[in-house]
């Protein structure tokens, strides 16, 4: 009879010798069917934007669509925008996400079962843009001016990039600590501006609008 | 007021690496812009993720009318922050190619067969001790355009939101008998030692007598740091 042993380990992140934080790695270009579920960019409604189910046979989408969402306060917006590379190219493989607070400025974790959660993501299309269906978030712990987080995912990104989307006429942005910290030349590209119907926030990996990026 | 979470350590890669191609055009050039944790990165929808996503589908094996082609596993371990405090109750978000190194998606243009009763999208939820599992096969290499005879290793794709927006992860699970890790450029983004955090472990335990092969992979997520800003700014 054999024993049961397992074979010498190599060297990894159960040894405590090397136990750390695990290394980021790009989601690649195929993550379609695996990470965008039914409804993922629209935060107030049941609109299916956000996923591209174009990209896979029907039988293969997967991804539940979770239920209705409810009554949510606040104002409804929409925000787009493109995701460009350094040559100002549509990034056709990008993923978007969002976090912020509610109309009120308060961020809900999901243990309450009401209440708006200010999560979401979306896929871009080929030409580069994403879309979100969301509320205007209001101001957070009365320090910082009415703002969303956004990580930016995808082929030839390695590691989310961070970064913060303001509103154009906002008032509170004047004041506000994390904007402070920012070269007044660059703000600019943190800031969302009216066009139609919608807030334009386009991401510029990199470049001369490149947009900035956030150490957190 | 909440904690904040510790910073990124040595062993996470640079956005830009070259031989890495498509990082030259898409990494940023200016230096990030480092910026204390409020409220926005302390926090995240870390108890509302069945309400975002839906349920959980910790077997890959099931989806479809017939069992997938492919050699079965089970992959197993914990979700812990860097202090080995569990991660309990985060959702994993799991994807990744059918055992002949093909995806399911119309970009995915190599010649390898698709496989109709494998689609590999699925999520678990870690327990309270942030244990998670879930039963898939085991992927194929697949080539790829980055340079002459490139090949990636045989990976799964993992997706964590821990706690909050700080803890946010995405990341790739490799197999410890795989010689593609040590020439691919993704894994290589990472330095040695590093790199071996991203290796999964055989397991025997885990491994189901007539069934399947078992893998263990600790996934590890910022901790908490309770050093203010200006201290960790001037360090
Ligand atoms: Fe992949």
């Amino acid at each position: 009879m054999h024993d049961q042993v397992n074979p010498a380990p190599r060297l990894d992140n159960q040894d405590p010798v090397l136990f750390g934080q695990t290394p980021s790695q790009t989601v690649g270009p195929f993550f379609h069917y695996g990470l965008p579920w039914k409804g993922c960019a629209d935060l107030i409604g049941d609109s299916e934007i956000g996923a591209r189910p174009e990209l896979f046979p029907a039988e293969h989408y997967v991804l539940a669509s979770p239920t209705a969402k409810g009554e949510v306060a606040g104002e409804p917006i929409v925000i787009e925008g493109a995701v460009l590379d350094a040559d100002g190219k549509a990034v056709s493989d990008a993923m978007i996400e969002i976090w912020q607070a509610d109309a009120a400025g308060r961020y809900v974790d999901g243990s309450s079962h009401s209440g708006f959660i200010g999560w979401g993501r979306a896929s871009t299309g080929e030409d580069g843009v994403y879309r979100f269906v969301t509320i205007r978030p209001g101001r957070v712990d009365d320090q910082q001016a009415p703002h969303i987080a956004i990580g930016v995912f995808g082929r030839g990104v390695i590691k989310r990039l961070a970064t913060r989307l303001y509103f154009e006429d906002d008032a509170a942005n004047a004041a506000d600590p994390i904007l402070a910290l920012v070269p007044a030349e660059r703000r600019q590209t943190l800031i969302a501006r009216k066009v139609g119907q919608a807030w334009r926030f386009d991401i510029v990996l990199q470049g001369d609008r490149e947009t900035v990026f956030f150490d957190i | 007021m909440n904690p904040n979470f510790k910073r990124e350590d040595a062993g996470q890669p640079p956005s830009l690496h070259a031989p890495y191609a498509s990082t030259v055009p898409r990494s940023p050039r200016q230096p990030l812009v480092r910026i204390p944790h409020t409220l926005t990165e302390t926090t995240g929808p870390s108890n509302a993720w069945p309400r975002l996503m839906g349920g959980a589908m910790a077997d890959l094996t099931t989806q479809h009318k017939a069992m997938p082609q492919g050699q079965r596993i089970i992959v197993s371990g914990r979700v812990l922050d860097e202090d080995g405090r569990p991660v309990p109750n985060t959702v994993m978000e799991i994807w990744q190619a059918n055992a002949a190194g093909r995806y399911i998606h119309k970009k995915d243009q190599w010649d390898a067969p698709l496989d109709p009763n494998f689609t590999g999208a699925g999520r678990v939820i870690t327990d309270d001790e942030g244990r998670y599992q879930f039963v898939s096969i085991r992927p194929g290499a697949y080539p790829w355009g980055n340079h002459h005879n490139a090949w990636r290793p045989a990976h799964i794709h993992l997706s964590l939101l821990g706690p909050a927006f700080a803890t946010r992860l995405v990341t790739q699970m490799y197999f410890p008998d795989d010689p593609l890790i040590e020439i691919d450029p993704i894994a290589n983004a990472v330095p040695l030692p590093y790199r071996q955090r991203l290796v999964s472990r055989f397991d025997i335990e885990t491994t189901k007598p007539n069934w399947a092969l078992g893998y263990l992979f600790d996934v590890v997520l910022r901790g908490r740091d309770q050093t203010p800003f200006e201290d960790d700014h001037h360090a």
